[in-house]
């Protein structure tokens, strides 16, 4: 199939960017990934640039690939990151339009490569269960109600890809907080620091300049782990019920 | 106190200003238009122009209407605030824009607040304004009760079609504004469960139909009926 | 030649660790605030290390080419993780997994070790679930256990088809703790392109900043490496794409030493490659084999028409297929090991019973599982009397779903065949690797002060892991023997000043790592990284894979020295060093790969036996099973690197609690 590729390219942070279009022969077995390798390929052969991007694993848990296939964080395929998306998703003559997460807290590296450190320093202020190596009693000393323990593990499948703030138009981070804050409130271990934690993460993800999230519910159908909003409106009481419930 | 403030700068805490203040004025609008729909009764006005005067007279009234004018300048204020600092949170816009991720209304709550907002402020000039500090609405006698005929300008102002159309245009804004709003609101407020927001949402949908569409008929028929 | 010390605590196996552990040299709270350790990588190995040695007060440097140590391959981990807890009351115990890891490895492991990786494995389930690892767990709300592959009992502790993500994620956060109390100091976007010595000792290493391309020193007083496998030497292979051997293969080029590097093992169940623009192939959870039955057509005309596309798996009657891991080992069947099963499948490809366009993939079918639990779920209903097929099949599919749901769907996206309709195609593929750099019971190899944990390391599955046991090892390593092991060497620095970076050895190291970097950039050839990797990848697949031979050894690893050759004079690496260039970061990690294909090669020509993941054609049986030689080759190989010829050091491997038996599942 022949495709015509829109490609964001930007040196580095300081300068301005732009669209390029590429044309590019793909089969449609190949994953969206690997029509960019074959562009790539092509691009060095010819002394280019080649467009970068990241991805690691390629099998969809990682959560390093991150692009904007025509508007869409991820592409069109829902529950999918980019990595796992594959070309018969796409029709012979297609124009892609390709583009980096756009949020103010994601600053871009080089063309389709962001800075998305802003979510480990969220993690950093809180999301985590406050238990050295060694101090911990046996697994099965606290019973978890198995439905407990299956909305937590919904939450705690995010990937931290960051397609929650990009399909944003708010360039907010709740998806993101709330599915951390939720995985560890809701299991008996995390429930101990859950108000400290839960005020600290919202603080930290404020500083960090993300949005403020109008419900728009966009992050929850581009999340690739198909993330509920219902985290949030968790996150939302935990942190009220922090603010007005606590001595601080 | 400094924790009030941080709260109410925190992003969670102006979202729950604005959800607060957001189904307040959802109340509001259901006794407002209660009120409103007695401009429908045959009875040139009559009911409608005490309703007004109570309205604007007894001290309890009053006193709750300084609420309404806070709640609406805090929710269209923070509201402006919100979306201007969300626009500078989100830097640069995608080149291709999608519809296939959100709503229409979702998505444009700020616009469609400011059309409200210019909305309410024609509609506020045209009758409160001119009820309360000017002379222009000639007082009636019921039964030796003297009393604006605020129905006599509402018939004067829906006799012109550029009047129709922008309440028109006002409820249709309102409309797409609740329809995202209403649920948004208990979603803000943490109000989400399995069980109960299908009917929260089914509700709001409901009512983002029906109140706006009966505000929008009284100035219809009042035009036909002219 | 040397015969390496493995510093094995005397003792009986129980006791070994415990022991040792007791009578272990400590470092007192106040000198460890001033001892400085560098941790590279920051997978379940490096997290959790680096989390526990600044719990315990150290002050920690680490390191990860990644954006975030999030991003570790250790989260693709699909299955579960080992520990023997006997929460089921089936038999289990430490020895059982001891020995269970012991023979799975095929006798080439240490005892010691092994025994300490089973004692830790209950420990840190115990700690994943104190950090909040949502594991899974029965209506009672305990924890939910299943089976894997060449054990009897049920020890697999799992988190849906996502245990190493959870693990990872759980570890990550005790990390993100110790950053945020800043007893970890985190350098995102590193690669360690180099290890520094100062007399003789690990104290620190060159750094490539990925963002701006600086080469930074960084000081320590010791050095651990965590950096996992080396299986992209392949190119395809389960690996994630930025996996690599760099950091482990400088520290062999310093003077550590590579161990039974020819122990790598492939994977039955991968999704098979479909083209020459493939990147990397994907893992089909070990657990499908509980219920898939794999088979090949009988004749070969019928897997040339499905080849030709001319026929489907369905068009072929049950008469005419041959479910040949069931008619070569009927007792264990479809679970046989995973070295056996990759064998066999090639075997059955060779022969030319493959069955994708490539000829090099063979069908795990599910239809019987469906039907199976389609009737039961019937009869369990109560409508197993007038039930329609397609019912049954219905029914089953629920079933199926709801255990292998997710593996189903990842399948359906990759291929864009319906797993639940056609049987999934499958086909070996380079998954893990037990060879590694060699360490002894400290985790320390022979350069003092450089310790090296998990995949990264060669130490507890011998020549073959089994499943569920990767992520055990990785944070056993990291949780709960680093962080004593590591007082061995460190109570003896409590009087070493902070390390200087102004030394003779950081400056020799940055130059000459700006030097070999700038060769890269200057050679401005006319091939790509990419393209050199490939071919690589396939000497490698074709000489060094799933079966091997003295012949295409030799010839394999002439075969690289000449692509190195080629590499060197005609790779073209666009941009500069100084800024962020994935090109150039590849071509280092490729011409390391380079230099590791042929040790291994060379490993795999040295070792005349067939053991686990390493089959040499010539040392079978009759049957064509694997032909072990204990007298000769129950050693480990380590290699120390030299440019002309590599120099074989061994440590010889004495069992004296088990007994070598030859393995049979038939």
């Amino acid at each position: 199939m022949q495709l015509k590729l829109k490609v964001w390219r930007q040196k580095n942070a300081k300068t301005n960017g732009e669209f390029q279009t590429y044309s590019v022969t793909a089969s449609e077995h190949m994953s969206f990934l690997e029509m960019l390798d074959v562009l790539n390929e092509e691009l060095i052969s010819k002394k280019e640039d080649p467009i970068a991007f990241e991805h690691d694993c390629r099998e969809g848990i990682c959560g390093t690939c991150n692009l904007v296939i025509d508007g869409r964080p991820h592409g069109p395929m829902q529950g999918t990151t980019t990595c796992q998306l594959h070309m018969r998703s796409f029709k012979d003559g297609d124009t892609i339009v390709i583009e980096p997460w756009r949020a103010e807290a994601f600053p871009i590296i080089k063309d389709l490569v962001v800075d998305r450190s802003a979510f480990d320093r969220i993690i950093q202020s809180g999301g985590y269960i406050s238990v050295n190596t060694g101090q911990a009693m046996d697994g099965n000393a606290i019973p978890v109600e198995k439905d407990l323990a299956i909305k937590a593990f919904d939450a705690a499948t995010c990937i931290g890809c960051g397609a929650c703030v990009a399909a944003c138009p708010n360039g907010s981070a709740m998806l993101f907080t709330a599915a951390k804050v939720s995985h560890l409130g809701l299991l008996p271990q995390g429930k101990v620091e859950h108000t400290k934690r839960t005020r600290s993460m919202v603080d930290q993800m404020d500083k960090e300049g993300f949005g403020n999230c109008s419900n728009v519910g966009a992050c929850e159908v581009e999340c690739p782990k198909e993330i509920s909003i219902e985290n949030i409106a968790r996150m939302n009481r935990s942190y009220v019920a922090a603010v007005f419930g606590s001595d601080e | 106190m400094q924790w009030i403030l941080n709260f109410l700068t925190s992003s969670i805490g102006k979202k729950f200003v604005m959800s607060f203040t957001g189904l307040f004025l959802i109340s509001f609008l259901i006794i407002h238009l209660i009120g409103n729909l007695q401009l429908l009764y045959s009875d040139g006005g009559e009911a409608f122009n005490k309703y007004a005067y109570f309205m604007t007279s007894n001290p309890l009234i009053k006193t709750v209407s300084i609420g309404l004018y806070t709640g609406i300048l805090l929710h269209a204020f923070l509201g402006l605030a919100i979306y201007f600092k969300n626009k500078k949170s989100k830097g640069k816009k995608y080149a291709v824009s999608t519809s296939a991720n959100a709503s229409f209304a979702a998505k444009q709550m700020a616009l469609l607040g400011t059309l409200i907002l210019a909305f309410i402020l024609i509609h506020m000039g045209d009758f409160w304004f001119k009820m309360k500090f000017t002379d222009q609405i000639i007082p009636v006698d019921y039964d030796g009760m003297q009393v604006k005929d605020l129905y006599a300008q509402v018939s004067t102002t829906f006799s012109k079609p550029f009047f129709v159309g922008i309440y028109i245009l006002g409820m249709i804004a309102l409309a797409f504004h609740l329809w995202h709003g209403f649920q948004s609101a208990f979603q803000t407020l943490g109000l989400n469960h399995k069980k109960y927001t299908p009917i929260i949402q089914g509700l709001g949908k409901i009512f983002s139909i029906l109140v706006p569409a009966a505000f929008a008929l009284i100035p219809i028929l009042m035009y036909l009926n002219r | 030649m040397t015969t390496l010390d493995a510093k094995i605590p005397k003792g009986t196996l129980e006791d070994k660790w415990v022991n040792y552990r007791s009578k272990m040299n400590l470092v007192a709270p106040n000198n460890k605030r001033r001892i400085e350790i560098i941790v590279v990588g920051t997978g379940l190995a490096g997290a959790s290390a680096a989390a526990t040695l600044g719990e315990l007060g150290y002050k920690v440097k680490a390191f990860t080419f990644h954006d975030s140590p999030r991003r570790a391959h250790s989260i693709a981990a699909q299955g579960g993780i080992n520990a023997a807890k006997n929460y089921q009351n089936d038999g289990d115990s430490i020895y059982r997994l001891f020995y269970d890891t012991i023979k799975g490895g095929d006798y080439r492991s240490r005892e010691a070790n092994v025994h300490r990786l089973a004692e830790a494995s209950v420990s840190i389930i115990d700690q994943a679930v104190a950090q909040g690892v949502p594991f899974a767990r029965e209506y009672g709300g305990l924890l939910a256990n299943r089976s894997f592959g060449g054990v009897q009992v049920s020890r697999t502790f799992y988190a849906r088809g996502q245990t190493g993500q959870q693990l990872l994620l759980g570890a990550y956060s005790s990390l993100s703790r110790q950053i945020s109390t800043g007893s970890v100091t985190m350098y995102n976007r590193h690669e360690m392109v180099d290890l520094v010595k100062v007399d003789g000792k690990a104290r620190g290493i060159i750094a490539r900043n990925l963002l701006t391309g600086e080469l930074e020193r960084h000081a320590a007083h010791c050095v651990v490496l965590a950096t996992g496998g080396y299986g992209n030497v392949f190119y395809l292979s389960t690996n994630a794409m930025g996996s690599n051997v760099t950091a482990a293969w400088k520290s062999v080029k310093r003077g550590a030493l590579m161990a039974n590097p020819c122990f790598t093992q492939i994977h039955p169940t991968c999704i098979p490659v479909s083209g020459d623009y493939q990147s990397k192939l994907t893992l089909m959870s070990e657990s499908l084999r509980n219920d898939g039955r794999v088979w090949v057509p009988k004749k070969k005309e019928d897997s040339i028409a499905i080849r030709e596309g001319k026929k489907t798996a369905l068009d072929i009657k049950e008469e005419d297929r041959d479910y040949y891991l069931e008619r070569r080992y009927p007792a264990f069947g479809n679970l046989v090991p995973r070295d056996v099963a990759s064998r066999a499948a090639k075997v059955e490809c060779d022969k030319g019973h493959g069955v994708s366009p490539t000829g090099l993939a063979v069908f795990l079918d599910f239809s019987s599982a469906i039907e199976r639990y389609g009737k039961a779920e019937a009869y369990s209903m109560g409508i197993s009397d007038s039930i329609s097929a397609a019912k049954i099949t219905e029914l089953g599919k629920k079933v199926v779903e709801a255990k292998y749901g997710n593996l189903f769907q990842m399948y359906d996206k990759i291929t864009g065949e319906d797993p639940y309709v056609f049987p999934m195609k499958i086909y070996p593929a380079v998954h893990y690797t037990m060879g590694g750099v060699w360490v002894d019971y400290n985790l320390e190899t022979n350069v003092p002060g450089l310790f090296v944990l998990g995949e990264a390391n060669f130490s507890d599955h011998g020549a073959n892991r089994l499943g569920a046991s990767a992520l055990m090892q990785g944070l056993a390593d990291g949780y709960f023997v680093i962080p004593y092991t590591i007082g061995q060497f460190l109570s003896n620095e409590i009087r070493t000043p902070s390390i200087t970076t102004d030394s003779e050895a950081f400056a020799e190291a940055e130059s000459s790592t700006r030097d070999k970097i700038k060769r890269l950039i200057d050679i401005k050839g006319n091939q790509s990284v990419e393209s050199f990797h490939r071919r690589l990848g396939k000497i490698m697949w074709e000489y060094c894979g799933m079966s091997r031979n003295a012949d295409g050894l030799k010839k394999g690893r002439s075969m690289i020295r000449a692509l190195r050759e080629e590499f060197y004079k005609d790779v073209f690496v666009p941009g500069t060093a100084e800024e962020f260039n994935p090109e150039l970061e590849k071509a280092i990690r490729v011409a390391d790969f380079l230099e590791l294909g042929e040790v291994m090669m060379l490993d795999a020509l040295n070792r005349n036996e067939s053991c686990g993941g390493h089959f040499r054609e010539e040392y079978a049986t009759a049957e064509g099973e694997a032909l072990r030689r204990d007298e000769e080759y129950a050693y480990v190989a380590a290699w120390e690197w030299d440019e002309t010829e590599p120099i074989l050091h061994k440590e010889d491997l004495t069992f004296e609690n088990v007994e070598l038996k030859t393995r049979s599942y038939k």
